[in-house]
């Protein structure tokens, strides 16, 4: 048949070339395809598998108006391998229009138990002096937004509580 | 001098890397070199693979033995590449092992081993019993069934090391059972003294390489010597290149499974190694009795020290590979000797039980739902539901998702639908579904239990624990047992009884109630041989 053409790239330097080429094409695959799921296994959240529950934190019919009231309940939480079933609190108000809000308990400066001031109608963080008010509203102090609100529905006058709302790591 | 040359300059000034790096790789290498020789490269790559995936797969990981096994399923189930960092762990254990067996073939093979080299080997042989002491405490680490079983069988033969014995029980934590402080043993060498003794060993074993350098083959005195790089270079990365290739290939395709979790009581297991300790695990059947020792202990000591004694023994010039026929002899006979024993070993492994087939390492909700809700996966799928359904994912067929919430019905309403489809939603195009009342109304309750988060869990339940529920529907165990809550509590509740009987015990129990419960008001039942599998199968999968 044809001539084997003698293959131009047969001298030392391309020889060398050829080699190099390999050596750094062949690590790069294998570098990516190692950090590619290392990354992916360490950065990408979880599936969740548990359904969100809806948890029965007690009678609102009993409520006043903008007197805040703090509930106890107990909520499965799901924590990576274990889900432990733990206590939770949460600031239950009825607000203008019949609206009903449960607040997260946690000042949303830097996580400290707030509590209600009676006397002021106000809600106090003891830690560095946030106040809200009895819609969650920062009044002062450096809290940087409003307190965090617990999903809500009412059933059979039974307020449910479902998931925390937090905004993410930057509200 | 350009500012790229006066860095580099600046920097080898300061800490010598290029130095040492030239040194590295500018290595004389004999003109004999070749593609025979990447396999110790091989194993080093696939040693620096599994301390990394290890150590990720230890960022989601629980090391005592009841969160173990949770965290395991956590990795397998819900964290994303979790089941690819497993597979490539597992089968990279395994390829290690081959690799580092091969790589000493190699040298063994080509007598690299004689003088000056002596040592290089000697350390090479106790680089590979601490691979395989990587495979005996990794082994342990998942906490199933096969986990826990092998390592009761692995401390049972140390224990029977004369003299040595108790000691190393002692040492492993075993007071008798494999428990909590054999677990801690066995994670703390896999992942804090294992690592770190396994560099110091390499970089002994390589120093002494470059110390004496690669072994020439007689007639490379006369040629002039190669460089390592790049051409010798190139063939270790191909090399590890087609071994990591195969590598994720297995990890992506090949499932690794996982059993239950460890149960200490279980009577049926059969406990098996992993298959590069087959052999051994086979040695000890030959021995009997007081010779048992000779086995499990005599034989392999003396393998091992024959194989450290090999360079001691064979002190003969260097000779071409080609004229090295009683070694070429010695690995056939052993690599014979290994594979019978192998092939033996697997040949006489009895079948474990249905039940400890199921493959854990994936959710596993199936477990959890009642008997007639898993019934109803039966009539599910005899009535090939998914052949118009999606259910939760895939394509969109004909008929709409059935797991999703919208569709959710009453069982009532589902059941007439069933019947006359069209009634129900005008225009349906469903053909009518040919079953009894009650048949319907098992299919509805499935069908009530799905949602899209369990859907693939659900559809994935084995076909014996479906088949087990079926029976267990037609029969009407429920009208005096119950399961997973459900049913009625006149006779005992039947999660647990594999706690509780053995199959055979609960078999005989079937055909003659009375005889083994006296007083007992359950009627005999006429099973099949079939049917009585499937029915045992799935009450002893149930779970606790």
């Amino acid at each position: 048949m044809g001539r084997i053409r003698r293959a131009p790239d047969d001298s030392p330097d391309s020889r060398r070339g050829f080699f190099l080429t390999v050596i750094y094409g062949a690590w790069s695959l294998i570098g990516a395809a190692l950090a590619t799921p290392a990354l992916l296994y360490l950065f990408l959240p979880p599936k969740v598998r548990t359904e969100a529950e809806w948890i029965d934190a007690g009678d609102i019919t009993k409520l006043q108006p903008k007197v805040p009231v703090e509930v106890v309940f107990r909520k499965n939480r799901v924590d990576g391998w274990k889900i432990t079933s733990e206590k939770q609190t949460a600031w239950v108000v009825e607000l203008p229009g019949q609206k009903i809000v449960a607040f997260g308990p946690q000042c949303t400066h830097l996580g400290c138990a707030y509590h209600w001031e009676d006397a002021k109608s106000e809600f106090l963080c003891p830690c560095h002096n946030s106040v809200f008010s009895v819609d969650g509203a920062v009044v002062s102090g450096p809290a940087p937004r409003p307190l965090d609100r617990y999903q809500t529905k009412i059933e059979n006058g039974k307020l449910l509580v479902g998931a925390l709302d937090e905004p993410g790591p930057k509200s | 001098m350009s500012f790229k040359t006066q860095l580099r300059v600046w920097l080898d000034n300061r800490t010598g890397i290029e130095t040492a790096v030239r040194n590295f790789l500018y290595e004389n290498i004999p003109a004999s070199s070749g593609w025979h020789q990447v396999l110790g490269s091989v194993a080093l790559f696939l040693f620096l693979t599994q301390a990394f995936t290890g150590a990720l797969l230890a960022f989601n990981y629980a090391p005592t033995p009841g969160d173990a096994y949770n965290s395991l399923r956590y990795i397998l189930a819900e964290v994303t590449a979790g089941r690819l960092m497993r597979g490539l762990h597992h089968w990279g254990a395994s390829m290690m092992i081959v690799m580092v067996v091969l790589h000493m073939t190699q040298v063994f093979l080509y007598g690299a081993y004689k003088k000056p080299r002596e040592a290089t080997w000697v350390v090479g042989v106790v680089l590979l019993l601490v691979t395989l002491a990587y495979g005996l405490t990794g082994y342990l680490l998942p906490w199933d069934n096969r986990a826990y079983w092998g390592t009761v069988v692995a401390t049972q033969i140390a224990a029977q090391a004369p003299v040595l014995g108790p000691y190393l029980v002692r040492l492993l934590g075993g007071q008798g059972e494999v428990g909590v402080v054999t677990f801690a043993r066995f994670y703390g060498l896999h992942v804090l003294l294992l690592p770190p003794a396994t560099l110091l060993l390499i970089a002994v074993h390589i120093y002494l390489v470059r110390k004496h350098g690669v072994a020439p083959e007689p007639g490379d005195e006369a040629l002039p010597a190669k460089k390592f790089f790049p051409e010798q270079a190139f063939r270790d990365t191909v090399a590890i290149f087609i071994a990591f290739a195969i590598l994720f290939v297995l990890a992506v395709a090949a499932r690794v499974p996982l059993e239950q979790l460890a149960d200490p009581t279980d009577t049926t297991y059969v406990p098996r190694p992993e298959w590069y300790f087959l052999f051994l695990f086979q040695t000890l059947k030959l021995f009997e009795g007081p010779l048992e020792v000779v086995g499990s202990v005599v034989l392999p000591t003396l393998a091992i020290l024959a194989l450290l004694l090999v360079p001691f023994i064979d002190r003969g010039r260097m000779r071409k590979v080609t004229e090295r026929t009683a070694a070429a002899a010695v690995v056939v006979l052993a690599a014979i000797g290994w594979g019978g024993l192998t092939l033996a070993a697997v040949a006489s492994t009895p079948q474990q039980p249905i039940a400890a087939r199921v493959d854990f390492s994936q959710p596993t909700d199936w477990l959890e739902v009642s008997p007639v809700e898993m019934a109803g996966i039966g009539y599910f799928r005899q009535e090939n539901c998914i052949g118009c359904h999606t259910v939760g994912s895939g394509k969109p067929k004909i008929g709409p998702d059935l797991a999703a919430r919208s569709i959710r019905n009453t069982a009532l309403w589902m059941i007439q639908h069933f019947k006359r489809p069209s009634a129900m939603v005008p225009g349906s195009a469903m053909p009518p579904i040919q079953l009894s009342d009650a048949q319907l109304n098992t299919l509805a309750a499935f069908l009530l239990k799905l949602n899209a988060r369990n859907a693939e869990a659900l559809q994935s339940a084995p076909d014996f624990a479906v088949e087990g529920a079926l029976i267990y529907q037609k029969s009407q165990c429920g009208s005096c047992h119950s399961v997973n809550g459900v049913g009625v509590k006149l006779g005992p509740p039947l999660n647990g009884l594999k706690q509780r009987r053995t199959e055979q015990w609960v078999q005989d129990h079937f055909r003659n109630p009375q005889a083994l419960s006296p007083g007992s008001s359950m009627p005999p039942y006429r099973f099949t041989p079939a049917e009585m599998e499937k029915i045992v199968a799935y009450l002893f999968v149930l779970p606790e």
